[in-house]
């Protein structure tokens, strides 16, 4: 499984995902500038942390229009896994692959410490690997991480099982319905604050990314034996 | 483009400026200016006087301190560059070096916090990085007044945000530092920023012109009107017109820092620079000038080409502006294409601004004409350099008979426990590290809160530790075994987290070295880091001085920063504070005597600050590290937590606080119990030691003539001691936590009800 991770100007978590990648998949994975538009030879994206052009806009906003986001958005409707963590999660907002939009912290200040989550679908390619509704323990590190949607939007998400994970204890921003983590309606574009991969080992406070790691290439393999 | 627009702005003509003493203002003193006069052979410009006065100001050229500094041991087996340079190197094994450095933005905090603190992690970040080192990990020390002032709380609060704003944005973990208040900071904070970075040894880089013909190349922001003279306003006292000088104030942009980090470590992987250095204080004319007296060398610069930001800026605004973000470059004539692929790469505006010249002299030309031309070596090695005088205080004499201990003997001590965690110089500082991300780059196996952090040597099995340490209360009774303290203290930090102390960086704060009271503080302070460092073979490789921290007279406390590292040899190695294991044996390793003066104890139960700090016995200090690195190294150590500020009873909380254990501790002294739980005293160490362990670790410790005493174990989730018998303490963990995790983030928000 390939997995390609698109470097944006302000990317600060692109070298933790490919290590990440390596470190629990030992897949092949590599650094694409954002200037490349083809992704073609990849079976996964993850659009990494970080505040792509200083996020001085609006999170996201300029990075959305970053050739390689054309490459995104064709592995999108291939069927292709995308993983949004952090910046990248809202980049896939203001790209319009996932719904909602995000707001400021509640309490206008940045947040970092290990926060605890339940997986609330663990059907998805990215969730195979845990237990439904599972309490687990990824970081946590963004000034802009209050997740917002309309009501119609949100009784959609609950209906669809595309809140993939919640907060549970403190709110660590003020998202709606306590989001964490959503994914599109076909459940292959995954979107979350946490960092998954800053979690994969023991000195790292929590070994819980792995698993969301392990799914994916569970999912492709298993997908792939079938075709 | 810059059209040939004439400038609006007047400047005076050299005959002026000598007859009205003009320079004055730019902090130049009479004899000052006529040194210029003899160097240059004439009456200097404008410009020249301009960069003549930051050049010689405190904070480029040490003329105050390097007296001093001098005393410094800065050589060692493992050291690589010592201080002179962007930052220290000192070598930890498989060709790769550790690279760091620690300085101030305390003036700039003081009149506009958020940028202040902000471009101070910036600056440091990019001294780490002219060295050719990727920066892996930022910490910060600051100092602020009590927070009952809605003033001091802005101050605070923006300081905050704005250190985590640029290193966040930068993707630099910022993993440790200390925070501690005192009404003695109200007007002055301090925020002084430390920066860790990894190198290969071959890739090391200097800041050095050399290559007659070879061009300078600026990168990175343009040039603005911000800054223009920040070192000059750093190196005198605030007053009440520092309000005014905010435009001395720079702005930071962290999304450039972060282009200009990733476009200078290509350049420095591709080998193609023969010198970078950062544009920090003074700017263009401190990085130039620098660069060319260590190259022994001159540059010749055209200021029309430097890329700027506003329309008509002069010679004088263009050399003194400190705009941040910018880099000086030297490279080899002909691979000037190279380096430009790279820089387009990452969309950084850069331009050749000039040559190296082999006259020894810094050249200025601006609309085809010259409008400097200085010798090198008269703004860099012939500075001034005073011989400032001593005198030892009063209130140092008359403490020598204050016995502070007498008054905090009946002290209850389970009463003031809660006072002293619930104290804001004890109280987790959660409330500053949750605005940092300390994990980016995911190599942070000890996150903020425990004695250092420790973070990972990707590739291998080894880590470093590091830490910040300071204590001005000590360092004011007593600024020679205080400035020892603050050595001493880094390196058990270290030591306790399981690495071997590497060397230091030193960020001296004091007041106005003009008043030999505070000159003393300084002379003495230097005398006992100097002394420690020796000691323990940690070499000072570099550091900052930010005298002039006074307001309207009143000078802070004299407070040297220390930041440490250590290496940790092996992951295996790394300990941290927190409890793990009910059943645990406790030993107290040191000795505990009545040394309570500067003490957190007289803080919270008189306000006081008497006597006289603990004494420190070197000697003792390093067979106690020896042997606590000893023990761990065996793998025999559960937790280990030096004892500080609250000494045992507050070690014995925090310990037990990550994991919500208590401890059951029994003690035989014939010290009054507030006393002895609460004594400051040094070299003292608590560890948890696996029971079928505690026998071996004792003897251990024991063989390094270090007294070690089992006090009791990890058990249950209460916090209880007995003293000679008597109950004296018995509080449920939680209860403590909470004291002890809210009173910052309570203090912060004095208005609101929850």
């Amino acid at each position: 499984m390939r997995f390609a991770v698109p470097v944006f100007p302000g990317s600060n978590c692109d070298v933790d995902c490919i290590k990440a990648v390596k470190e629990v998949l030992g897949q092949p994975v590599e650094a694409v500038w954002h200037q490349e538009s083809d992704l073609d030879r990849f079976d996964a994206v993850i659009l990494p942390g970080g505040f792509s052009y200083g996020d001085y806009l609006r999170t996201g906003a300029l990075a959305r229009f970053s050739p390689v986001m054309e490459g995104v958005q064709k592995a999108a409707e291939q069927g292709k896994l995308i993983l949004g963590i952090c910046n990248g999660f809202q980049v896939l907002l203001e790209a319009g692959l996932l719904p909602g939009a995000m707001r400021r912290n509640d309490h206008l200040q940045f947040r970092c410490s290990i926060q605890s989550l339940r997986v609330e679908n663990n059907r998805l390619p990215f969730t195979l690997d845990y237990r439904a509704g599972e309490d687990i323990r990824f970081p946590i590190a963004h000034g802009e991480g209050n997740y917002y949607c309309d009501e119609e939007t949100l009784s959609r998400l609950e209906a669809n099982g595309q809140i993939v994970f919640r907060y549970t204890g403190e709110n660590p921003n003020g998202s709606v319905a306590d989001i964490a983590g959503i994914c599109n309606e076909r459940g292959n574009v995954l979107g979350l604050m946490p960092h998954p991969e800053r979690a994969v080992l023991d000195w790292m406070g929590s070994e819980d990314g792995r698993r969301l790691f392990t799914s994916m290439l569970r999912y492709w393999e298993g997908k792939s034996d079938v075709a | 483009m810059l059209p040939e627009q004439t400038t609006t702005v007047w400047e005076p003509s050299p005959e002026k400026i000598q007859a009205e003493g003009l320079y004055r203002d730019m902090g130049m003193t009479d004899e000052e200016f006529e040194q210029v006069i003899g160097h240059l052979g004439r009456l200097p410009n404008w410009t020249e006087v301009g960069i003549y006065s930051v050049m010689w100001s405190e904070h480029c050229s040490y003329k105050n301190s390097k007296p001093l500094l001098r005393r410094f041991p800065v050589e060692g087996p493992h050291v690589l560059q010592g201080p002179g340079e962007g930052a220290g190197a000192l070598d930890i094994g498989n060709n790769q070096a550790v690279v760091f450095k620690v300085e101030s933005h305390n003036h700039p905090t003081a009149v506009e916090p958020f940028q202040g603190a902000a471009t101070g992690v910036g600056g440091i970040i990019r001294d780490v990085f002219s060295m050719g080192a990727r920066p892996v990990a930022l910490l910060n020390s600051l100092r602020f007044g009590t927070l009952d002032s809605p003033r001091v709380r802005y101050l605070f609060e923006q300081a905050v945000a704005g250190i985590a704003h640029y290193g966040n944005v930068v993707g630099i973990p910022t993993v440790g530092g200390e925070v501690e208040f005192d009404r003695r900071y109200e007007e002055n904070p301090l925020v002084n920023a430390m920066c860790v970075g990894i190198v290969d040894h071959d890739k090391l880089q200097k800041g050095v012109a050399s290559g007659i013909g070879n061009p300078v190349i600026y990168v990175g922001s343009s040039t603005g009107r911000d800054g223009i003279h920040g070192a000059t306003f750093a190196s005198e006292e605030l007053g009440e017109d520092s309000e005014e000088k905010r435009p001395a104030v720079q702005a930071g942009d962290p999304f450039m820092e972060k282009l200009l980090l990733e476009a200078c470590l290509e350049l420095v992987e591709k080998g193609i620079l023969i010198g970078i250095q950062d544009m920090g204080a003074a700017g263009l004319t401190c990085s130039s000038a620098e660069m060319a007296a260590k190259g022994g060398t001159g540059i010749e610069m055209d200021l029309d080409q430097v890329p700027q930001r506003e329309k008509g800026m002069t010679p004088y605004e263009i050399m003194l502006s400190e705009s941040q973000e910018r880099m000086l470059l030297v490279v080899e004539e002909g691979r000037q294409d190279e380096v430009r692929q790279v820089l387009d790469k990452w969309n950084l505006p850069s331009a050749v601004v000039g040559r190296v010249t082999g006259d020894g002299r810094l050249r200025l030309r601006h609309g085809g004409e010259i409008v400097a031309d200085i010798p090198v070596n008269t703004l860099v090695d012939d500075a001034p350099v005073y011989h400032r005088e001593q005198r030892e205080p009063a209130y140092y004499r008359e403490n020598a008979s204050a016995r502070p201990e007498e008054a905090l003997a009946d002290q209850n001590p389970a009463q003031v426990l809660r006072k002293v965690l619930g104290s804001l110089n004890v109280a987790s500082k959660r409330w500053v590290y949750q605005q940092y991300d300390h994990m980016v780059r995911t190599n942070t196996a000890v996150r903020p809160g425990s004695d250092a952090a420790v973070v990972m040597l990707e590739g291998t099995d080894k880590a470093l530790a590091m830490c910040t340490d300071g204590n001005g209360r000590y360092v004011y009774l007593n600024p020679r075994e205080g400035g020892a303290i603050a050595v001493a203290e880094a390196a058990r930090n270290v030591v306790c987290s399981g690495a071997r102390p590497l060397g230091i960086t030193d960020c001296l704060n004091f007041g106005n070295p003009e008043k030999p009271e505070g000159f003393w503080q300084l002379a003495q302070a230097v005398e006992g880091m100097s002394e420690a460092c020796r000691f323990l073979e940690t070499p000072v490789v570099g550091g900052n001085v930010s005298l002039y921290n006074e307001t309207r007279g009143e000078a802070i406390l004299p407070t040297p920063v220390v930041g440490m590292v250590g290496l940790i040899e092996s992951r295996e190695h790394i300990t941290t504070q927190d409890f793990r294991q009910e059943g645990d044996v406790l030993l107290l390793l040191g000795e505990t005597r009545a040394e309570l003066g500067g003490s957190v104890l007289e803080q919270v139960v008189t306000g006081e600050l008497s006597g006289r700090p603990p004494r420190l016995d070197l000697e003792k200090e390093k067979k106690l590290q020896e042997a606590v690195l000893a023990a761990i190294r065996q793998g025999k150590v559960r937790s280990a937590h030096d004892l500080s500020s609250g000494g045992l009873a507050v070690a014995l909380a925090e310990s037990g606080f990550a994991n919500g254990l208590g401890a059951e501790v029994e003690l035989d002294t014939e010290l009054a119990p507030a006393l002895f739980l609460f004594s400051e005293s040094q070299s003292r160490v608590l560890l948890s030691v696996d029971p079928q362990q505690a026998e071996a670790v004792q003897e251990l410790i024991a063989s390094h003539g270090i007294p070690c005493r089992p006090i009791g174990r990890v058990a249950g989730d209460r916090l209880q001691i007995q003293v000679n018998g008597q109950q004296v303490i018995d509080e449920t963990v939680a209860a403590l936590k909470a004291i002890w995790e809210g009173a910052l983030p309570c203090a912060m928000n004095p208005s609101s009800t929850n």
